[in-house]
């Protein structure tokens, strides 16, 4: 539906976006996530024959945007990241406007209502679009977009300024045009993409840093494999504490183990990194029953997006910070805000030779 | 084009500057009809017509200032440039309707017409070449208005630049004036400035003299402009 090639945009001499090429399929909710000036907007700009590229193309269902640029937009609904809204019109009269400028052949009075229950916007109609609230603003530039039913619907940012309530409805309004639609949005807000999106393209300093559903792109940015497990021995004493981490440490495909505080009494967590390749639960489990050890706990835990976003937005050229915040990471991954990917096995990839010292030495500090 | 034409008629008047721009304009041609035409005692509106341009140079740029800066200003022009319409449809569109108001405003001749008709006889040939005459004089004046709107986000600058651009035309004709007898580069520069003349070329007409070839002037004057506030649209995407 929406196909990109080598898409570049130059500001004189300050690369915006470059060479950016991603395909989204029909029906394809796809979720653009970035920092604050990374080019998401430059690139949506693009996609919608706002500003045109300096070099790349982009294919909306085959046509070139800058080739035939009428056939192409319309067959898009733009939402910017600012409404292009005529503040002293009516919703009505607005709504009505953009019918006509988008040339629109559906019954007239028929489709505006439906689009304005959609965005349930029905109540503010007769009123000026000066007076209404950030939320209704929004919301009216939503029904713009969706005017006409195209096919693509672009979406920058489209829950900003919106209340949680407000956030839900519209996040649930997307997913629904997401089955008739094929939808891009942008956002920084990461779980409202993970909500939403069937894909996510990360974007970073002009360039796409990954792309793939949070699972992939997870799997592709590490091959760590952690889990937290809390074992109970037989003595509640440190003696419990050296003899299973000893055995932790035995078992094949265990590249790490550190045990973490004393959580209950006498009873231990330990963090224990794999080597992503072997799946230990089945292992430990008959060692445990071996030793007569109950495992009370076991957590897997994976990067969120949030760790992935980090990851790659932070990652290249301040290795400082990263070797900082990953302890950090590690406890709000145990805190419960994980992807369960348990089943899948992340590529076998060796780890940066400074990365993995890095880990060496907080787990060595950690282990006091 | 229709889409945007109406939209920008329903603004002229919701953002009250058609009304401003009418009133102000009714008001100073009704003077201007009263001292130069009634109160002499003539019927003939030729100097009526003529007093007009100073007021048409500094009317029309309040219809056209903020017609393209306010959409840049507000980011509105998303909404048009990734609409399935032109560039063309936008700038003429916007073109038209303030053409319209403009037209809405000068039509206030006839009604004076009427009222000499009643006192006396109207020369009717000098009234419609008169009329004709301003149409296409606001016709380039707006097209020039649109242009320097659509180089700024400032509906005040675009207003200000707009008078003074107009001005300056005008003035350039009053400072060559003494060029004509003057030595041959004289001579070139006051060709040059009088062929692209706005005032003396609409004193043609209120002199009774019906010009074709400044009617013509005026609309390519109209069609460069718009021409060229297009490209700037153009322009301002690949930058």
């Amino acid at each position: 539906m929406i196909e990109v090639r080598n898409l570049t945009k130059k500001y004189g001499e300050k690369l915006a976006v470059n060479d950016i090429s991603f395909r989204v399929e029909k029906g394809e909710i796809l979720g653009f996530l970035g920092p604050n000036g990374a080019g998401k907007s430059t690139t949506m700009n693009m996609l919608t024959g706002y500003i045109s590229s300096t070099s790349g193309q982009v294919l909306i269902d085959g046509v070139d945007i800058l080739e035939d640029p009428k056939t192409a937009k319309a067959n898009i609904g733009y939402l910017p990241e600012i409404p292009p809204l005529y503040v002293d019109m009516t919703v009505d009269g607005y709504l009505n406007f953009m019918y006509d400028l988008k040339k629109c052949k559906l019954p007239r009075k028929a489709h505006l209502t439906d689009v304005c229950d959609l965005c349930k916007i029905s109540d503010v109609r007769g009123r000026i679009i000066k007076n209404l609230s950030k939320g209704y603003r929004q919301r009216v530039g939503l029904a713009q977009a969706l005017i006409n039913n195209p096919p693509v619907l672009i979406l920058d940012e489209p829950t900003v300024g919106l209340d949680p309530n407000q956030i839900i409805e519209i996040r649930s309004l997307i997913k629904k045009l997401g089955k008739r639609h094929t939808v891009i949005l942008s956002s920084h807000i990461l779980p409202e993409i993970q909500a939403v999106c069937d894909r996510i393209i990360i974007i970073n300093k002009g360039q796409v840093a990954a792309d793939g559903t949070a699972d992939e792109i997870a799997k592709n940015i590490t091959n760590e494999h952690k889990m937290t497990l809390r074992i109970e021995g037989p003595t509640h004493t440190a003696e419990d504490k050296k003899a299973i981490t000893a055995a932790l440490r035995n078992l094949p495909g265990v590249k790490y183990v550190r045990a973490d505080m004393e959580r209950e009494r006498g009873i231990y967590d330990y963090d224990v990194e794999t080597d992503g390749k072997t799946d230990i639960r089945h292992s430990l489990n008959k060692l445990c029953n071996e030793k007569g050890w109950n495992i009370l706990m076991l957590q897997l835990s994976d990067l969120t997006l949030e760790d992935i976003f980090l990851k790659i937005t932070m990652g290249d050229g301040v290795p400082v910070v990263t070797e900082q915040s990953a302890p950090k990471l590690d406890i709000k991954v145990k805190d419960g805000e994980l992807i369960a990917s348990e089943k899948e096995e992340p590529a076998e990839e060796a780890l940066p030779e400074d990365e993995a010292a890095a880990d060496d030495s907080d787990n060595n500090g950690g282990e006091e | 084009m229709g889409a945007i034409y109406r939209r920008e008629m329903g603004a002229f008047f919701t953002s009250g500057v058609a009304y401003v721009f009418l009133v102000v304009f009714y008001f100073i041609s009704g003077l201007f009809f009263y001292n130069g035409v009634l109160a002499a005692g003539i019927t003939d509106v030729s100097p009526m017509f003529s007093s007009m341009f100073y007021i048409i140079m500094f009317l029309i740029p309040i219809l056209t200032m903020k017609l393209l800066s306010e959409e840049k200003k507000n980011k509105t022009d998303q909404g048009l440039l990734t609409a399935p319409v032109g560039l063309w449809e936008i700038v003429l569109g916007k073109y038209f309707a303030a053409l319209t108001l403009f037209i809405i405003a000068e039509s206030i001749v006839f009604i004076y017409a009427i009222i000499l008709a009643a006192l006396g006889d109207v020369v009717w040939q000098t009234l419609f070449g008169n009329y004709f005459a301003m149409l296409f004089l606001g016709a380039a004046f707006i097209a020039v208005g649109l242009f320097i709107s659509s180089l700024t986000e400032n509906q005040i600058t675009a207003a200000i630049v707009s008078m003074v651009v107009l001005f300056v035309i005008y003035l350039s004709e009053m400072l060559v004036s003494d060029f004509e007898n003057g030595n041959k580069f004289q001579k070139i520069i006051f060709k040059v400035v009088s062929s692209i003349a706005f005032y003396s070329r609409y004193n043609e007409f209120t002199n009774g003299v019906f010009s074709l070839p400044s009617i013509i002037f005026f609309i390519s004057v109209a069609f460069l402009f718009n021409f060229l506030t297009v490209r700037v649209l153009e322009k301002r995407r690949w930058s």
